[in-house]
């Protein structure tokens, strides 16, 4: 344990707590995330009783953490330089500034309130302003409708506007496209094959929706099924599904956290988690993006003030705008130094990561039961729609019994049910590691081609999301427009998804993709890289 | 004109400037603290510190009934898919049809390619269906309002609400931090008390937004809403109105748009129109209807619609079916209101049960007679009730409520739905059932 190794010149004493510690959190793993309050071991009175302990050295401070025995790498997120940063905030202010001008001069019929003279205006002026006169201009690069599958092609519906980005009218006109927009990471979306099978049978048997709650009169034994093989999938004791990943978290999270509760929460966590955490009333503090020499300052001073009855860290496996993957082994050795407990979201890294698409824990090597909550949603990697939260089985229960998507929210659809299974049973077949390792060596040769091109890369290197920075708004709408017309339909993000001067572009790969057509993608890249000067990166 | 407009701007432009100012100071000052963060912890307390486990004390969750597929060889008269839509075959083919299409999952929120031609298809023709200007289609019911309100509402606004709105409403409100005043369910005097009070204590200005959140059929109840009176109201005080119509559209008026066609009140008087895909389409989901100005807003500030994946293809393709059928056959409207009457008569007759519900809405809450006992016991008595009637044929719900997290929490009941596929007889054996279980789980 690294703590030991802190510890190391201390007296014996202080490794044997230390001992005990991880002993008693080895535990932990069998009755899976329980910190059995009393008899957890590190009653006080019994390091009192041994008789080895000075009053002065139990004032001394406790050992740090020694995080040099362990990978914290938060991921590459390599600075711009001076020059474009400054850049990137003036063509934002210009940005601003036209819009303030053309607010002045003309406000469209639908931007305003029909017979509601006299209340209170509806809108925050800025926001208002912002969508209006500076989003609007890059509107045509989101929502972007497309009529096909989100496979590894999709064909996208053409656009075209008579009135600047207010309103658009379609052409007519389609265009087949790569796709690195969807997270479709190990290519289950598929019109055709066994899932779509399987979800098609599901929906004859038992109806396309239940029109009920799980709790009332919405379980089948698909849902069963479902959770049984996810919690079998995870290797935890348990899971409860439902029907939007979204709410899994928003209304999960008020089941299991309450008063008493100190989370510790990644400042890019994801809205449904900040909304879960909100909903839940507890008292939050944001650490920097998998900064985990401030999540520990922020535990101990917790610690030090004594009045929470827990601490949670709330953390995801793979951040979806930044690409990094949180470092679970050092999340997890502060945890059990600490006492912690942790809540991670797989959204995105289930059925990624890791050899056997288990997730970040897989990705990690760090065992299931060392999370205490396992969150995850089926809408990516499984290409259908939905959560889950699996670990302990009390824990679950506490999920269905106070957790508000059990009891209020309409059952998960039979047919989404059966895409998920028929998905979850083809990554544990030996052919579905086969697509996990297809995604990881897609990503790698992405990830590897885009470094040699000289832009800047965010993330990790297994990460399947790419976010390369393009910094300026304009930039971003310019890069999707140009990718698209090559034929690579792509995301670009910017604020309030990500900071005001950090707009990037956004790859998301998939096992799906052939080399051949990553590498046409690559083409298309360099390509607008060339044209649009976005060779950021400072050493190639 | 122009000139106010400059002012007014100004003002907020040297806010932001301003704002950025003390920002760039306060980010100066903190990282030059947060250098000197002083650490407090010690040995002592370390082993001192005991944490708690997430999950302190043993839940029991009552395992629920599994349902094969619905209706097979059983009456379901607990889910609430009142006009029969789960089991239309041409719904189903044409979802069939769309999976093969588009696979099952989107893969995507709207924004980022989760936009399918049939989630566009499906708001335009929900927005010609309820003649208003514009709608958006969330991916879950329960997300639809709760991510709604707090689109528009934001800590400071105040809210008015009827003291019996479903959870998801609460939920809303609670993540919107407004300030939020409960009225006594349906009570236009105690409403207009309220707000004659806000009004008098300047709680209610023109500087500060206020709502009106109220459910056209509640789903904890089965009452109507006197809409026109809370319309009424809400301009005499300029409030806006969101209002659920989840249980009522697809149910109520001739053509089945809900209870404004029912009542007659212009669609415009009401700001959102928040609806529900789960109940009368038979698929999942929801969607905000009304004008342009409003509900644009929420393709960029509601979080359940940009944050999460949209709504699988096939089940968008399942509500525009439904809405095919709805559109077709709106005689299936008056079929169904028919069915209700019928059922509230029945129920009216029951001895050992009160009813509480409008005459025409789909939703029956049925009270026990004369048990007086604590929640959980009579939570068991209803279940077993249940159990009673699922041995002979007859599935119904029992209400399934949080009791710590509901703002008042309802008495516990039986949730009756009625649908259009419930004839004379069903009805007769449905209420001598309930009347024999009742007898069987006293005993
Ligand atoms: C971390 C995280 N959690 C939850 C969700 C929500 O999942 P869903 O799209 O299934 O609602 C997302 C989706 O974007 C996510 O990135």
């Amino acid at each position: 344990m690294a703590a030991v190794q802190v510890g190391g010149g201390d007296n014996l004493n202080e490794s044997k707590s230390t001992s005990k510690i991880s002993e008693c959190n080895g535990k932990k793993k069998t009755d899976n995330g329980k910190m059995g309050g009393n008899q957890n071991g590190y009653v006080n009175s019994e390091h009192k009783s041994n008789g080895v302990d000075s009053a002065a050295d139990m004032e001394a401070p406790a050992p740090w953490m020694d995080w040099a025995q362990l990978d914290i790498f938060p991921g590459s997120f390599e600075k711009c330089s001076l020059l474009t940063a400054a850049l990137t905030h003036a063509g934002l202010y210009l940005l601003m500034f036209l819009g303030f001008v053309n607010q002045l001069l003309f406000t469209p019929k639908v931007a305003t309130e029909r017979n509601r003279v006299g209340y209170a205006p509806l809108y925050n002026p800025f926001e208002q302003f912002y969508s209006r006169y500076v989003y609007r201009r890059v509107r045509h690069i989101f929502n972007r409708p497309i009529c096909s599958t989100p496979g590894a092609e999709l064909t996208l519906k053409e656009r075209a506007t008579d009135d600047y980005n207010w309103s658009f009218r379609f052409t007519g006109a389609e265009k087949r496209c790569i796709n690195l927009g969807s997270y479709n990471y190990l290519g289950f979306a598929a019109p055709e094959g066994e899932c779509a099978d399987a979800a098609e049978a599901a929906a004859r048997r038992y109806g396309l929706a239940l029109a009920s709650s799980r709790a009332e009169l919405g379980s089948t034994p698909l849902h069963q099924e479902l959770e049984e093989t996810t919690a079998k999938f995870l290797g935890v004791e348990a899971a409860v599904v439902f029907g939007m990943g979204f709410a899994t978290n928003a209304l999960g999270i008020p089941g299991l956290l309450g008063a008493g509760t100190l989370v510790l929460s990644d400042e890019n966590n994801h809205a449904s988690l900040i909304l879960g955490l909100r909903l839940a009333r507890v008292a939050v503090r944001v650490f920097a993006h998998n900064d985990m020499r401030q999540l520990e300052r922020l535990a101990r001073d917790a610690i030090a003030e004594r009045r929470w009855d827990r601490i949670v860290v709330v953390v995801e496996g793979v951040y979806s705008m930044e690409g990094s993957i949180v470092p679970l082994p050092a999340l997890v050795a502060l945890k059990k130094k600490y006492g912690l407990l942790l809540y991670l979201d797989e959204a995105h890294s289930v059925g990624a990561m890791g050899a056997r698409g288990r997730g970040v824990v897989d990705h990690w090597g760090v065992a299931p039961g060392d999370v205490d909550v396992l969150m995850g949603t089926f809408t990516k990697s499984f290409g259908a729609a939905g959560g889950y939260i699996a670990g302990a089985a009390r824990l679950v229960d506490a999920v269905r019994a106070r957790g508000h998507a059990h009891a209020y929210a309409h059952a998960m659809a039979p047919a989404v049910c059966a895409q998920v299974l028929a998905a979850m049973r083809a990554i544990a077949a030996p052919a579905g590691e086969l697509r996990v390792r297809r995604l990881r060596d897609n990503t790698r040769h992405f990830r590897r081609r885009l470094r040699a091109m000289g832009v800047v890369v965010f993330g990790h290197e297994d990460s399947p999301v790419v976010p390369m920075l393009v910094y300026t708004f304009s930039k971003m709408a310019a890069t999707v427009e140009r990718l698209t017309a090559r034929g690579v339909a792509t995301v670009g993000v910017g604020f309030p998804a990500t900071p005001l001067n950090k707009a990037r572009i956004r790859f998301c790969l998939s096992a799906a993709h052939s080399r051949a057509q990553l590498d046409r993608c690559l083409d298309a890249v360099q390509q607008v890289v060339d044209e649009l000067g976005l060779r950021y990166a400072r050493a190639v | 004109m122009i000139l106010l407009d400059i002012v007014d701007t100004a003002s907020w432009w040297t806010i932001v400037i301003a704002v950025q100012v003390v920002i760039g100071c306060a980010y100066f000052l903190c990282t030059r603290k947060s250098k000197k963060h002083e650490d407090k912890l010690t040995k002592k307390m370390l082993l001192e510190w005991k944490p708690k486990p997430l999950v302190e004390e043993e839940i029991f969750v009552p395992q629920p009934q599994l349902m094969g597929k619905i209706d097979e060889g059983m009456l379901n008269v607990g889910c609430t898919s009142f006009l029969g839509f789960d089991k239309e075959p041409q719904i189903m083919e044409r979802a069939i049809k769309s999976l093969h299409k588009y696979g099952v999952g989107s893969c995507g929120p709207r924004g980022f390619y989760g936009t399918i031609d049939v989630h566009l298809e499906l708001e335009e023709r929900l927005a010609k269906f309820l003649q208003v200007e514009e709608t958006c289609v969330y991916s879950y019911g329960f997300s639809t309002i709760a991510s709604a309100i707090p689109a528009y509402a934001k800590k400071g606004d105040i809210i008015f609400a009827d003291e019996k709105v479903w959870f998801a409403i609460q939920k809303g409100i609670d993540a919107s931090r407004s300030t939020v005043v409960y009225f006594k369910h349906n009570n236009m005097k105690d409403l207009e008390r309220k707000l004659e009070m806000a009004a008098f204590q300047k709680d209610l200005n023109p500087q500060r937004r206020a709502f009106l959140i109220a459910e056209a059929i509640y789903y904890n109840t089965g009452t109507m809403c006197p809409l026109r009176k809370l319309v009424e109201l809400a301009r005499r005080y300029k409030l806006r109105i969101i209002l659920d119509e989840s249980l009522s559209i697809g149910t109520l008026g001739e053509h089945g748009r809900g209870l404004t066609e029912f009542l007659g009140v212009p669609r415009d008087e009401i700001d959102l129109i928040v609806g529900s895909l789960e109940h009368s389409f038979a698929s999942i989901g929801g969607f905000c209807a009304g004008s342009h100005f409003i509900v644009e807003h929420q393709r960029l500030s509601g979080l359940g619609y940009c944050f999460s994946a949209s709504l699988p293809p096939m089940l968008t393709e399942a509500a525009i079916a439904g809405l095919d059928i709805l559109e077709a056959k709106p005689h299936l409207i008056a079929e169904l209101n028919l069915v209700a009457n019928k059922l509230q008569c029945a129920f009216s007759g029951l001895n050992y049960f009160t009813v509480s519900g409008d005459d025409l809405s789909p939703i029956k809450h049925l009270y026990p007679r004369d048990v007086v006992m604590p929640y959980e016991t009579k939570m068991e008595f209803l279940h077993n009730i249940e159990k009673y009637c699922l041995h002979r044929g007859i599935a119904v719900a029992v209400t399934s409520y949080i009791k710590d997290a509901e703002k008042n929490c309802p008495e516990p009941s039986l949730r009756i739905a009625a649908s259009t596929k419930l004839n004379d007889a069903h009805i007769d054996e449905l209420c001598d059932i309930l009347e024999r279980a009742y007898l069987h789980c006293r005993s």
